[in-house]
């Protein structure tokens, strides 16, 4: 069944192929029921899409950065395959951003046309990693986090949520498996690799507060978004576990067993606001503005351009 | 308007095959979920294996054209996101057509404790898993993401040779 050409086949069927966009391919919810739920504000049902669907975006184009520099070929394999996972599951959260939102904006338009403070994903998410380490650690932790999301999710009165969810539960697992096996295979190693992935872990671990900050957008939606607050008590576990095994130590006064003491989420950023510096608010390192370079500059060069 | 009266829609869908896995039907993978023909025309129902199988447009395409060529002028392709796809659901035809190219099709996908949260797996996870090309039952994990993101990477420690999985989830 497959086309004469191939060419033909990336283009034939859908005749808004864009592909400076990068696309090319039918709105992943095509086909899906996308009614809105009763009784849910549609604004800030697309506020909370676009939190959890830029935190996989943007992680996501992390991951891509490092294929062609992953120690070993099946490294490069897993980390474009959990770049992808997530990338899909961007596209459905988009384009359920857009639909909630009402006023026509597709995926590409919220992926390539908003500006650095547009952005609603963790900061974790921008990071970019000193070295393979940083990767694993940072990994670990987003991977440990939004498994737990996606859990609760599946449970979502959206049911377009809730579907997202329970599928992506199943991709996140393998990404939480893996980024662990590398945290305690280097840990676990020799003196210089153990040295260099304390160093990593010690390095993020200040993002990690942020991640657990409810928004009053989560708060707002009962039933529809998870309260993030609830899923400390899992990640801390699954961390605690990890490091242990790992030989590791969560950083922090004392060097404690968990990682509750995490602290204020702007640390290590140099931010001098009094409130909380997230974000979810738009607040952004100037490592978004490199990514969004690379990501939105074919983009915004050729507006709708086809080749 | 031309479709033969022995060919059904449900046949036509059932015989278009997987663009990754080109010895396989989605029937037999289990992405083919319903094929209705109504008033209408065709409407066929599909569920994607991961959330960014690149595939899937492919599949869309590959459906529809199949229905246009049997004659079924008006078809869609309805996606449906809930159940999640569950390699369960590849059937036993499925399974032996996967063994028989050299990938060792999957066990039974992973259950958890109701409530529960995921469990993590430090390592080994690693059910036994028969080699496709000699049959021995000692093969080890290389990788756990090979060549797409269904398919792990894994080596028969008998006959040394390597060779793919396909994920149990």
């Amino acid at each position: 069944m497959s086309f004469d050409d191939a060419y033909q086949a990336l283009t034939d069927h859908d005749d808004d192929a864009r592909w400076a966009y990068g696309t090319g391919f039918a709105d992943p919810l095509a086909g899906v029921p996308t009614a809105l739920p009763d009784g849910v504000d549609h604004a800030d049902l697309a506020a909370y899409c676009l939190m959890i669907g830029d935190d996989a975006l943007i992680m996501s184009h992390r991951l891509q950065q490092w294929v062609t520099r992953a120690p070993e070929l099946e490294d490069e394999m897993a980390i474009a395959n959990i770049g992808l996972d997530l990338l899909g599951q961007a596209r459905l959260l988009l384009t359920r951003a857009g639909e909630a939102e009402g006023g026509g904006r597709g995926e590409d338009d919220l992926a390539y046309l908003r500006d650095p403070q547009d952005f609603r994903h963790v900061r974790l998410a921008e990071r970019a990693d000193a070295d393979f380490a940083h990767l694993v650690a940072r990994l670990l932790v987003f991977a440990t986090w939004r498994l737990a999301l996606l859990d609760r999710l599946s449970a979502s009165g959206d049911p377009v949520l809730a579907a997202i969810g329970a599928k992506g539960v199943k991709e996140v697992a393998y990404h939480r498996d893996y980024a662990a096996g590398w945290v305690v295979r280097l840990g676990d190693g020799t003196e210089l690799s153990h040295r260099r992935m304390q160093a990593a872990v010690d390095a993020v671990w200040p993002l990690i507060g942020e991640l657990f900050e409810a928004h009053p957008v989560e708060l707002r939606l009962v039933g529809v978004a998870v309260d993030p607050s609830l899923l400390r008590a899992e990640f801390d576990g699954v961390l605690a576990e990890v490091l242990r095994v790992a030989t590791l130590h969560a950083p922090g006064p004392g060097a404690g067993p968990g990682p509750s003491s995490a602290g204020d989420s702007s640390a290590g950023d140099g931010s001098a606001g009094d409130g909380p510096v997230r974000g979810r608010d738009g607040f952004h390192t100037d490592e978004l503005g490199e990514i969004l370079d690379e990501m939105q500059g074919l983009a915004r060069a050729t507006p709708g351009g086809v080749w | 308007m031309t479709a033969p009266a022995t060919v059904t829609a449900a046949q036509v869908a059932a015989g278009v095959t997987d663009p990754e896995l080109p010895f396989l039907t989605l029937a037999e993978l289990g992405i083919l979920r319903e094929v209705r023909e109504t008033g209408d025309g065709v409407e066929v129902t599909i569920t994607p294996t991961y959330s960014g199988c690149p595939a899937m447009d492919a599949i869309r395409a590959d459906l529809l054209r199949a229905l246009h060529r049997a004659g079924f002028e008006r078809a869609q392709v309805r996606t449906l996101l809930a159940p999640a796809w569950t390699t369960d659901w590849i059937s036993e035809e499925g399974r032996a057509k996967l063994a028989a190219a050299g990938i060792a099709p999957p066990g039974p996908a992973p259950r958890r404790a109701a409530g529960g949260p995921v469990p993590l797996t430090l390592g080994i996870r690693d059910e036994p898993v028969d080699c496709p090309l000699c049959g021995a039952g000692e093969t080890e994990r290389l990788a756990a993401f090979g060549a797409t993101a269904c398919r792990e990477l894994r080596r028969c420690r008998a006959c040394r040779e390597p060779f793919e999985h396909v994920k149990e989830i």
